[in-house]
């Protein structure tokens, strides 16, 4: 069996499970935000159930449209407060001590290998990096598993991602993510769970991991997973709040596809508008001007991309015709952030820092584009409309690529700084 | 059942936020969802859809954000089904949780013209087109999925299963 396999037959009770067939599977930990929380919780109160299932094992975090943007976002967040509070749970996290979920969850050790996690947030399959199980669903999957710990699911085929070889210099786990999908398509693996492997993944550090992760379902995946190993094992120490299983694929698991990447052709990636899978070397896109950059988001809102950015930027002013904006995904990110004196140097090259929000990702508020304005982002998605007005364009890099597009005022690569 | 409407055509990847932007989802009011239902693919689909209409897409409609509130917009709007080469996972889940007919049929997405008379024998998983007279066959309901909306969607066959744990009769 695969790694994904044993975990899923590990929570239905079975001693194997095959691709394709459906399973009702015990859950380890449910997650919902301020925009499907409310409609979860709606639908929790239609169920009747007397009480959720586990106090301790449904998270909610406001953080799409907080901190609280209007009022009808308020309201929105209000409900998860108050059913918090009705229900006891133990873990809501108020503003002040969330964070952008993805980012949040793994570093207070709260999603640990082996889990099985459900999440009405698509972006649910970052967890995969930890050796998880962990997928998107939507607010009524919630909150049935809300009421019964339980979700049902179609064991997904796997498919094979190997990386071999080094990378290049400045290229990351976004990179190489932004790359198969521009390979293998937006639908490349619809319905699969998407497994990473190979020299470039053994040598690639968590964050890198999470980020790859986190845009399984940018290629249609159910799930994107790493089999964990010493670096797995190095983080979750100390943080794990729960027992933790160490799973990993058999050799003669099945895949139904088998794609090998070598990474010395793999150039720092930009996804063009309005597809994740619309990518271009960023070199040969340095015509393209900019007025925003956001550097943020469950994909790469961590610290070490902050670190990545800082390093870039030192010492250098953000070109004027360019507004750009970093939000640290976590209060722990923002704070280690300030003491490492990255918040100065964003500060000092004219860039603004925000507090932890999903925000301008998906064109709440913090940033968002108005008609005709162009913003390189080291966020997920690049859809229409997706960080504004319809007729805005996102294009999509990692960390090191949009601070130097940042100073450049167009799309450009950290050699043209001399980095 | 039998569902009958006119069509309305949309291309591939048709994505979540093209279904519903994010900018609307300070609410999760079907009504209001439904005013802004398809807008970054159509800006005036909403003014324009009638109910009992039917959508008609290419592969992976749905893709992107998990939000619930696109198949609620789109049944909201008083759409009865969509029809799509294939769906994105999240939205096929979601739809059959809340009771949105939705047809995964090749032939259908790509002989479909907009406007088009369709019928569905939604039990049967038979699409006709009654302006062309073509005949044309959706891929089966798992039946799981059978199971889905025979209960009414997830919540109803939820509740079932919560009584049938408690020994109560559902």
């Amino acid at each position: 069996m695969t790694i994904t396999e044993k975990i899923l037959a590990a929570h239905s009770g079975k001693k194997k499970v095959d691709a394709g067939e459906l399973i009702n599977t015990r859950v380890d930990l449910i997650l919902a935000n301020d925009i499907t929380a409310p409609i979860a919780i709606h639908e929790f109160k239609k169920i009747g159930a007397r009480d959720v299932f586990d106090k301790n094992r449904i998270v909610f975090i406001p953080d799409h449209f907080a901190p609280q943007k209007d009022i009808k976002a308020a309201e929105q967040c209000k409900l998860l407060k108050e059913f918090s509070k009705e229900y006891n749970l133990s873990l809501y996290f108020e503003v002040g001590r969330m964070g952008i979920e993805h980012a949040l969850l793994p570093e207070q050790g709260l999603v640990v290998p082996g889990d099985m996690i459900i999440g009405a947030d698509s972006h649910t399959c970052t967890y995969g990096a930890l050796g998880a199980f962990s997928t998107g669903v939507g607010s009524t999957d919630v909150a049935a598993a809300m009421a019964t710990g339980e979700c049902w699911f179609k064991v997904p085929e796997s498919m094979k991602c190997i990386y071999y070889g080094k990378l290049n210099k400045w290229v990351g786990g976004k990179d190489l993510i932004l790359h198969t999908i521009g390979d293998i398509g937006v639908d490349g693996a619809l319905y699969m769970a998407m497994e990473f492997e190979g020299e470039a993944i053994k040598n690639l550090p968590m964050y890198g991991r999470l980020t790859m992760c986190n845009m399984a379902i940018e290629a249609g995946g159910k799930s994107g997973i790493i089999v964990p190993d010493g670096i797995t094992r190095k983080y979750v120490k100390g943080r794990a709040k729960r027992e933790y299983t160490f799973y990993k694929s058999d050799k003669r698991s099945r895949y139904v596809e088998v794609r090998e990447y070598d990474c010395s052709k793999i150039p720092l990636t930009v996804s063009c508008p309005h597809l994740p899978s619309n990518t271009k070397p960023a070199a040969e896109l340095n015509k393209v001007a900019i007025d925003q950059v956001v550097i943020g988001s469950c994909t790469n809102g961590r610290l070490e991309d902050l670190r990545e950015a800082a390093q870039i930027i030192k010492g250098k002013k953000v070109n004027p015709n360019v507004r750009m904006i970093v939000i640290p995904a976590t209060q722990q990110i923002y704070k280690q952030a300030i003491k490492e004196k990255l918040v100065d140097i964003f500060i000092d090259a004219e860039a603004v820092v925000s507090t932890p929000t999903c925000g301008p990702c998906l064109g709440g508020h913090m940033g968002i584009l108005a008609k005709g304005e162009r913003a390189l982002a080291t966020t997920n998605r690049n859809f229409v409309g997706r960080m504004g007005h319809p007729e805005s364009e996102v294009y999509l890099s990692n960390p090191a690529v949009a601070a130097a597009s940042a100073v450049l005022g167009r799309i450009g690569t950290p050699e043209e700084l001399g980095l | 059942m039998i569902i009958k409407g006119k069509s309305w055509k949309f291309g591939n990847d048709v994505d979540t936020d093209a279904i519903i932007p994010a900018r609307y989802l300070n609410t999760s009011d079907p009504k209001e969802l439904a005013r802004h239902v398809m807008e970054d693919a159509d800006k005036d689909f909403s003014s324009k859809v009638k109910s009992g209409d039917i959508i008609i897409a290419g592969k992976n409609f749905g893709c992107g954000s998990s939000r619930e509130h696109a198949p609620i917009a789109i049944k909201a709007a008083g759409i009865q089904a969509v029809i799509a080469k294939s769906f994105a996972r999240i939205f096929y889940r979601n739809s059959f949780n809340i009771g949105l007919p939705i047809f995964e049929s090749e032939e259908a997405s790509e002989k479909i013209k907009e406007g088009d008379e369709i019928e569905i024998d939604a039990d049967n998983g038979i699409i006709k087109n009654l302006s062309r007279g073509e005949t044309y066959n959706a891929n089966p309901i798992p039946p799981f999925m059978q199971e889905l909306i025979a209960a009414g969607g997830l919540v109803e066959w939820t509740k079932r299963k919560l009584s049938r744990k408690n020994g109560q009769p559902s």
